[in-house]
């Protein structure tokens, strides 16, 4: 829909639900507060000192009790209503942040100043993020120093990014156009400056700049050859002569560990194994890799896991 | 403040001795709900950080200095008992007795520090104290640098306490031997007794938080 | 009321009272009067009022265009961020405890002092020692990560004074903790006979609430400034997590206490509205007890709505779900709270003096904040208003627009008890409709920018929310005046002002039975209670 003068466009897929929800509280908390406005400058007409109004009040006990009715009338409805709207906004808000299963990932780090993408496909953007329309895109984000948060308004999204973590936020893009990108938490000096554009693209100009891009190479193709620079494959590969977990068909995948517990093979799975190896050791092995913090960056970790994902099972199961 | 036990004076805000003294009661109890407010923050931390790091915080926690700390905890609890005669003989006005307890107290808590300024050298000789030379050679030294972090907070804090507690027990024995409490006033010496105690029992979950359960 | 009290009406020109007994600098620096603290709290606080409310104006300036040189992004991050600071800790928290809260608590028990006068002046120097600290810090060069301080920029990225605005703000909690410590036993000690829990008025509810707070929560954030100072100073911590710490931990511990706080904000304007529309009213406060529930329930509910402030931090879904229904449910007594205060109008003789318009005005502003965090508390729709211009909005239609009115209606209501001087009347009207109209024009136009995007903390924002930025600055021009104003014909007031009876107002409650200013020992005789609160409608009067 176009924007009103105060009102922004709205141009995902959970747009008319969060726009509906926050009408209806428009109107719930425009009819109250007009309600009490009224009554007050009723009553203070009314009953201003020296007015013909009656004060009495007849029968001391009914009136007593009849308040007392009042009074919990006032208190069950609003407390009704405020359970009722509890429950729409959070259906609202679980369909905003469930990641539909064949959303397509693009990869996101922020750092200060900027926003970094990476596409699976290859692509590398700063400050800007083509998506195609009509499609579920998952962004996959993670902070190289502070915590920044993505936010974008026209799709009714945002999402805070964290170090050290990854979080995520999905979306279906349902309006061609140029939308507005924010940081919104405080990140220091530039946090103003660290904003950017959201091009939604119909499917033949979305076409077009992948096959602009069609010579860089994919994110699993560069996380495979740093795989190979870390010398990973040594205890990871088929011919490795240690005792270590296989990565085919890893992704995804229920991981049974050493304590006893069972997580999934997510990208915070891989992450945390590659820097922190021996916290969830699984199940069979030994607490023997070592940790490779300070030699990847999250860009390149991102590049890794992609890498991990395409050996297989790659229909990753992304939590938000 | 009494001049003189016998002729004890309520403060003037006050009706009369007994509201005076329920008062400094319900205020000390107040006093120490914060207290446990504001070390509760810690083991939350502590436990929350504990749970992510099962392995190292184990490992670290077996580098603990078990022998000195339950020396520690035997010569606190001994002190909160000092602390209780001392309540008791203030309020059946033995004067002489209770100045001996409270110096006894005093004593035991002195002594609680300067154990501890024990473990703690003992502590950066094994390379132990967090960005002062700290040496781990095992897996995850980052996490058990982590534990070494928490464990000179909480117990830094807590030694505070202890310090400040020893100051105003000192002060109380001293009033006490010029003759400032009897049995009916000895406000004073039941409000620090409490907090004392509470001293006491904080070291309680600090030593079997820090030290025993997490060596499993 | 059987009191014995001296010449309840008479003019009391030359009378001693605690005012008149000593000018020196001894008996006001080591006084141990809770009348003669609460004055030198409105002096520490005034003062510190005036320096976040220049820090806002300057933002307001830099406002007005959307790439503004008026001053630099590193000074407008320091700014904001000292407004907070300031304006949170240094301004409101104290503002109506510290202030009326003082003068009146012993008043309205029917006692001579607070249960430790000592403690209380400890309080103040507290207050000002790290209001200093802070002072510093802003001095040398300020502060830059928001009042909300977020690890791990302020532990591991910042460069300006985050330690020094940490350890003013500690040793402030301190001030708090003995304020709210010394106002609960004196409520629960030193009631006058007569004075059951049920006769006390709703002011001295609103601050037995707020001093549980204020007891129970700010040792938390003492505790978690604590360990973001020592991260940040010795570079190792729970926050970071570049050792596997947790910067979500500190925003759980920060909020923990920054969500009561807001409470203790606005419950004791809450109190002060209470007391002056039953008086303006001439008639009790309808449903006293469902008022002095709802005011417990708040302070406690209050306790476990933080993660509010999270929905978008990362922390778990199911976490948010509880969190958004308990925040809802928090809601309803503030809800009831208004409701009876409009209820009280009814079969009323409502007058119109400025403390009721500034009453009246908390009333209405309090409905919009408080509707407004429902959106907020909105799990679908915080997403979108989440760090944006909704949410500034949404806290200072509360924190300003009913806290602040609420505060100004209560140093004018008991303006004559505790000066001895009437304020004039027509400026005060003027001006308490004046800010009602500034602070509608700065803050409803926020609400319009947070929908459609604008970010907090932005000195740069696009050209399309202009307008708004600059409806909202104008509206802040006249904010000024209705600030600056009462200040004025206040200090005017202290020696140009009529004098003023022991009640004005006819109002009920024990203060108002001892002189205007009271003697130094509150009253000649201890009061003895025999009627209800608010026992306004028992009058003759036309009914």
């Amino acid at each position: 829909m176009d924007a009103l003068p105060f009102f922004p466009v709205r141009a995902s897929t959970i747009g008319g639900p969060i726009d509906d929800l926050y009408f209806a509280w428009l109107i719930l908390s425009g009819v109250v507060a007009l309600a009490v406005a009224v009554l007050i400058v009723w009553f203070a007409i009314r009953y201003r000192r020296g007015s013909p109004a009656s004060r009495a009040i007849a029968d001391a006990a009914t009136h007593a009790r009849t308040m007392h009715h009042i009074e919990i009338t006032w208190t069950i409805v609003p407390m009704a209503l405020f359970l009722g709207m509890f429950v729409w906004s959070a259906e609202v808000y679980y369909d905003a942040v469930r990641v539909p299963k064949d959303a397509l990932p693009i990869y996101v780090v922020a750092k200060q100043w900027m926003w970094h993408a990476e596409h699976p496909a290859g692509e590398r953007e700063i400050n800007e993020l083509h998506v195609p329309l009509n499609r579920p895109v998952v962004l996959v984000m993670t902070s190289q120093d502070v915590i920044h948060s993505l936010s974008i308004p026209d799709f009714r999204i945002k999402q805070d990014v964290l170090p050290g973590r990854y979080t995520t936020l999905s979306f279906t893009a349902n309006r061609p156009g140029e939308y507005r990108l924010y940081c919104t938490q405080f990140c220091g000096t530039s946090h103003s400056n660290m904003v950017g554009r959201v091009l939604v693209m119909e499917p033949v100009a979305y076409e077009e700049w992948l096959s602009a891009h069609a010579n860089v190479p994919t994110m699993a193709s560069r996380g495979e050859r740093r795989y190979r620079e870390l010398g990973c494959d040594g205890c990871h590969g088929a011919q490795a002569a240690v005792h270590a977990p296989k990565l085919e068909g890893l992704f995804g995948r229920p991981v049974p560990l050493r304590d006893g517990r069972t997580v999934l093979a997510d990208e915070r799975f891989i992450r945390a194994a590659v820097l922190l190896p021996n916290q969830d050791v699984p199940a069979g092995y030994e607490a023997s890799m070592p940790s490779f913090r300070g030699q990847i960056g999250e860009e390149e970790l991102l590049e890794i896991i992609e890498y991990v994902k395409s050996k297989g099972n790659a229909t990753p199961e992304v939590l938000p | 403040m009494a001049e003189h036990a016998a002729t004890f004076a309520h403060q003037h805000q006050f009706d009369d001795a007994e509201q005076q003294r329920t008062a400094a009661n319900l205020g000390i109890w107040l006093f120490l709900a914060t207290e446990i407010l504001f070390f509760g923050v810690l083991f939350a931390a502590y436990a929350i950080t504990r749970v992510r790091f099962p392995e190292a915080f184990a490992a670290a926690s077996r580098l603990t200095n078990l022998p000195l700390a339950g020396i520690n905890t035997a010569v606190l609890i001994t002190s909160s008992l000092s602390m209780a005669l001392a309540v008791h003989a203030a309020r059946h006005g033995a004067r002489r007795a209770l100045v001996g307890w409270l110096s006894l107290t005093v004593a035991l808590g002195v002594a609680f520090l300067a154990i501890k300024g024990v473990e703690y050298r003992i502590d950066f000789l094994e390379h132990l104290v967090p960005r002062l030379d700290f040496r781990y050679e095992g897996p995850q030294a980052d996490q058990v640098e982590l534990f070494f972090y928490m464990y000179f907070f909480i117990t830094g804090v807590h030694a505070l306490h202890v310090l400040i507690g020893i100051g105003c027990i000192a002060t109380i024995a001293v009033m006490a031997s010029r003759g400032r409490f009897g049995p009916d006033y000895y406000t004073p010496v039941d409000v620090t007794g409490l907090y004392w105690h509470l001293v006491d029992v904080i070291w309680l979950f600090v030593f079997p938080v820090l030290y025993l359960v997490s060596r499993s | 009321m059987n009191s014995a009290v001296i010449g309840a009406n008479e003019n009391i020109a030359s009378h001693e009272n605690y005012l008149s007994s000593g000018w020196n600098w001894r008996s006001w620096l080591l006084t141990l009067d809770h009348k003669r603290i609460g004055i030198l709290y409105v002096v520490s606080i005034t003062l510190l009022f005036g320096i976040g409310g220049a820090a806002a104006a300057l933002i307001r300036l830099d406002l007005l265009t959307p790439h503004s040189q008026l001053v630099s992004i590193e000074t407008y991050n320091k700014l904001f961020t000292m407004h907070g600071v300031i304006m949170v800790w240094f301004f409101l928290i104290p503002s109506i405890p510290a202030t009326l809260g003082n003068f009146l608590i012993p008043m309205m028990v029917g006692a001579r002092d607070l249960a430790f006068p000592r403690l209380n002046l400890l309080s103040w120097y507290l207050f000002v020692f790290g209001a200093l600290f802070t002072i510093y810090a802003l001095l040398s060069g300020g502060d830059d990560t928001g009042w909300t301080m977020y690890a791990p920029y302020s532990t591991s990225f910042s460069t300006s004074h985050v330690f020094a605005v940490a350890t003013g703000v500690f040793i402030a909690g301190f001030s708090s903790i003995l304020t709210g410590l010394n106002f609960i036993v004196t409520v629960h000690e030193m009631r006058a006979p007569g004075m059951t829990w049920f006769r006390l008025p709703l002011f001295i509810w609103a601050m037995y609430a707020t001093s549980l707070i204020l007891v129970l929560a700010t040792p938390v954030l003492a505790m978690t400034l604590m360990l973001m100072g020592i991260e940040r100073t010795f570079g190792i911590g729970v926050f970071d997590p570049g050792l596997g710490g947790d910067p979500l931990l500190f925003q759980h511990l920060f909020w923990f206490y920054s969500h009561p706080a807001v409470y203790i904000m606005v419950v004791p304007a809450m109190g002060v509205a209470s007391e002056i529309i039953s008086c303006f009213c001439r008639n009790p406060v309808f449903g006293y007890r469902f008022m002095a529930y709802a005011i417990l329930a708040i302070a406690a509910f209050g306790f476990v709505v933080w993660g509010h402030h999270m929905f978008v931090s990362g922390q778990s879904a199911y976490a948010g779900t509880v969190f958004s229904l308990l925040t809802f449910l928090v809601s309803v007594p503030s809800a009831i709270k208004v409701f009876n205060w409009t209820a009280t109008l009814y079969k009323a003789h409502v007058s119109f003096e400025a403390p009721m318009l500034y009453a009246l005005g908390f009333v209405g502003l309090f409905t919009i904040g408080g509707l407004t965090g429902l959106f907020l508390a909105s799990l679908g729709l915080d997403e979108q208003l989440h760090d944006t211009y909704f949410v500034v909005a949404h806290f200072h239609y509360i924190m300003v627009g009913a806290a602040v009115m609420a505060f100004f209606g209560g140093i004018h209501f008991w303006w004559p008890k505790i000066t001895g001087r009437m304020y004039p009347e027509g400026w005060a009207r003027f001006c308490a409709i004046l800010t009602f109209i500034g602070f509608n024009l700065t803050f409803f136009p926020q609400f319009i920018l947070g929908y459609l995007g604008m970010p907090r903390r932005y000195p740069d924002y696009p050209p399309e929310f202009q307008v708004w930025n600059v409806l909202s600055s104008a509206g802040s021009s006249l904010l000024v005046f209705g600030y600056v104003l009462p200040l004025a014909y206040l200090l005017w007031s202290l020696k140009y002002g009529a004098k003023a009876p022991a009640n004005p107002w006819d109002a009920k409650g024990l203060e108002w039975q001892t002189e205007s200013p009271p003697p130094t020992e509150n009253f000649h005789t201890t009061p003895i209670v025999t009627e209800e609160a608010y026992a306004y409608r028992t009058e003759s009067a036309h009914g």
